[in-house]
């Protein structure tokens, strides 16, 4: 293993960290960006208006802004909120809740990549045929049924190369939770190299993780596109 | 203008002075977007020709470049340049200190890169997708390889890249955000400041990214002007 | 001089596609004012030999001359021929203008731009010059008030016409049609070949791939009939139609209901 000066095995670590977080993150972004296509799709003007202002809001704002917004603001809030409720209640609500980093950080990445992952699931489920639909409800199944066994899975195929593409930059912003206290990889390396006058051998092996991250992720999407491509004949 | 200073007076937070900050705050993001983009933009053509060279030698070395600049993260990028000068040896003695002390250079060099590299794949893609009878015409009417790429080949890469181009162009006006963590204080390096004077996250930060806000919308309403005039020629009448 | 002279001489065009030899040793003369239709069904190599002749396609063996001026080949290291000067090859093309089956205007060109790029950057005319023979050319395929739009926003009769002026505007010693109707609606090939017909009764030298039996009878003075990479049938129209040789032609020309 290396050693890089002692600092190897925690760089080790936080790379794990960043699987982890860039993996937890993957999978609130799918809850939320579902949730949220369909909002848009729907017809009511209220959930419709809600997450659109939600896409628009991410999509116009740089990630770093919103994590320290996010981050920052919520811990604030907290604060404010237990300040109150402690003069409220003369003091017999006393609590103090620490912002633990890493649950910030999965939550302040689902919920950039949950707006991302809409606009992906929000086009997949539209180019799934009209006439597919209609197919399911003329043999009697039911809303429910329908999505679940035929809009679903069609539009997953359309979607799945989105998803790729937002989580290979998903893996790469997840650079970015060292901002908010996380000992990831590269708060690690920034570490070691202040103290150690030696950036380039910290910083390298840092970026071939990520390097090796974003190949191990193209192969496996180039594999599943063959994988879910079946009945599917291509132009 | 009294009403609005007036308003002023009214809060603590954005007081003429820390507007003026944002102000700097802008400009410092507008110049390392524009400086970064622009000369990524020069760097990305001759780059993506050669990337849609058959030879090996040629094209190889240009798609090492692209791969581990879109491979790896920006904020990796900027510490190893930002780090990699500054933490040379004997670097605060020299001349060139002068130009490094600032982190505005190293910056710009990361942006620089990071966008050249995503530029040159996107011309690539469109110089690639150029259609094969267009070339062909080209070439029965006798025009050389240079005069080809040229005239026909680049001219409508150039056109059917500019929708993946524009969105290339607000990335790189976010990403300059990740500026503020080597110090410089671009837009979002004011808004951390002002948000550690007060200890007021919110009004720092949501009048930051009102601020982006405008400016996306802006690039994106620039750029669906300028695709209506560019790409009248793919729309249907 | 005589055969020294003609505009456009290929001798013995042989090209093979991996295993498959497409076209099994074709020449073809064009004199100054000669109409040579090229008909064959599809797979008969017609489209091909076309191709050969502005070295889109390299011939395997065989000559291709403009004028006197002989394509010199190389055998490169792969082993496979190629022209041994670019530049020749670029001059060549630049006397055959070729129109293609599917227009293969540049799309980001009005047809104005279209019909001087050539001119001015291959050529070398000025822009002005190169604008009025345009316009010239352009009343003359009755396109003058489309010069400005862009080629998709135009039927496929008006761009083939459009792409007849770009090719009118190189002044060719030949030119080269491609199946010039087979990618038009039934009503817009009229349109097309009136133009032609124009072009052949002012005394334009022109080798034509064509289906167009009409075409090839009244309006050509020579007809090739190509069957599998050969010359099956060669002759004036007028004799060849009526008292065709090959059996395989006769079956050809006849309408089958």
């Amino acid at each position: 293993m290396l050693d890089l000066h002692g600092y190897g095995p925690s760089i080790m670590r936080g790379a794990i960290l960043t699987i982890e977080l860039a993996f937890l993150s993957l999978l609130l972004a799918l809850v939320l960006g579902l949730i949220t296509a369909s909002a848009k799709l729907s017809h009511n003007v209220i959930s419709k208006g809600i997450a659109t202002f939600y896409t628009t809001i991410i999509r116009g704002v740089p990630d770093l802004v919103l994590m320290l917004l996010l981050f920052y603001g919520g811990q604030w809030a907290l604060v404010e909120l237990s300040d109150w409720a402690f003069e409220v209640s003369d003091g017999r609500i006393d609590f103090f809740i620490q912002f633990n980093s890493f649950v910030s950080g999965v939550v302040v990445i689902g919920f950039i990549f949950g707006a991302y992952m809409a606009e992906t699931f929000r086009g997949a489920f539209m180019a799934v045929e009209g006439g597919q639909i209609e197919a399911g409800k003329a043999y009697g199944m039911t809303g429910w049924q329908v999505f679940k066994r035929i809009l679903f899975p069609q539009m997953m195929r359309h979607a799945l190369p989105g998803i790729g593409n937002n989580w290979q930059v998903l893996l790469k912003t997840t650079a970015l939770v060292s901002v908010i206290g996380l000992e990831d990889m590269v708060k690690l390396a920034v570490e070691a190299a202040k103290t150690t006058y030696e950036p380039f051998i910290f910083f390298i092996p840092v970026a071939f993780i990520y390097l090796s991250l974003t190949a191990i992720s193209e192969w496996t999407l180039k594999w599943l596109k063959n994988h879910y491509s079946a009945g599917v004949v291509e132009g | 203008m009294d009403t609005i200073l007036a308003l002023l007076e009214g809060n603590q937070i954005f007081t003429p002075r820390v507007l003026t900050e944002y102000w700097g705050g802008f400009v410092t993001t507008a110049q390392l977007t524009v400086l970064a983009l622009l000369i990524g933009l020069a760097l990305s053509v001759p780059l993506a020709i050669m990337r849609t060279s058959k030879n090996p030698i040629i094209n190889y070395p240009v798609f090492l470049f692209t791969y581990v600049f879109r491979g790896t993260p920006l904020l990796i990028q900027l510490y190893m340049i930002y780090y990699g000068v500054t933490l040379i040896h004997g670097i605060q003695e020299s001349v060139f200190w002068v130009i490094f002390r600032e982190a505005f250079y190293p910056a710009l060099i990361a942006f620089t890169l990071n966008t050249t590299a995503y530029t040159t794949e996107i011309f690539r893609g469109a110089i690639q997708a150029t259609s094969r009878n267009e070339i062909e015409a080209a070439k029965a009417y006798g025009m050389s390889r240079a005069l080809m790429m040229r005239r026909i080949i680049l001219p409508s890469a150039f056109r059917r890249a500019l929708p993946t181009y524009s969105n290339e162009v607000i990335f790189m006006l976010h990403a300059t955000s990740i500026a503020s963590l080597v110090t410089i204080m671009d837009l979002t390096g004011v808004a951390r400041e002002v948000y550690a004077r007060f200890y007021a996250p919110f009004p720092a930060f949501i009048f930051v990214a009102c601020l982006y806000l405008i400016l996306t919308f802006a690039l994106v309403y620039l750029f669906k002007r300028v695709e209506g005039r560019v790409l009248a020629h793919l729309r249907p009448r | 001089m005589g055969q020294q002279d003609a505009p456009l001489i290929a001798t013995d065009i042989h090209k093979q596609f991996g295993d498959v030899e497409v076209l099994k040793g074709i020449s073809l003369e064009a004199h100054k004012g000669d109409v040579i239709s090229v008909i064959g069904s599809s797979g008969s190599g017609k489209s091909t030999f076309l191709r050969c002749m502005n070295l889109l396609e390299i011939p395997t063996s065989g000559d291709v001359q403009v004028h006197g001026d002989k394509v010199l080949f190389k055998v490169n290291r792969k082993g496979v021929r190629e022209p041994a000067d670019r530049r020749q090859v670029e001059r060549l093309r630049s006397q055959l203008s070729m129109v293609f089956q599917s227009f293969n205007l540049w799309a980001h060109m009005t047809v104005m731009e279209n019909i001087i790029e050539a001119p001015i950057h291959v050529l070398g005319v000025s822009r002005k010059e190169a604008r009025e023979r345009a316009e010239e050319h352009l009343n003359r395929v009755g396109l003058y008030d489309r010069k400005d739009y862009y080629p998709a926003h135009m039927s496929g009769g008006q761009q083939q016409r459009a792409a007849i002026a770009r090719a009118l505007a190189m002044n060719p010693e030949v030119m080269l049609f491609d199946e010039p109707t087979s990618a038009l609606d039934p009503e817009l090939v009229g349109e097309v070949l009136k133009v032609m017909r124009g072009l052949a009764e002012e005394g334009r030298t022109m080798v034509v791939v064509t289906h167009e039996m009409a075409f090839a009878r009244d309006v050509s003075n020579k007809v090739m009939y190509l069957h599998q990479g050969k010359i099956e049938e060669y002759g004036n129209p007028k004799e060849v139609f009526e008292n065709p040789k090959s059996e395989r032609f006769k079956q050809f020309i006849t309408p089958s209901y």
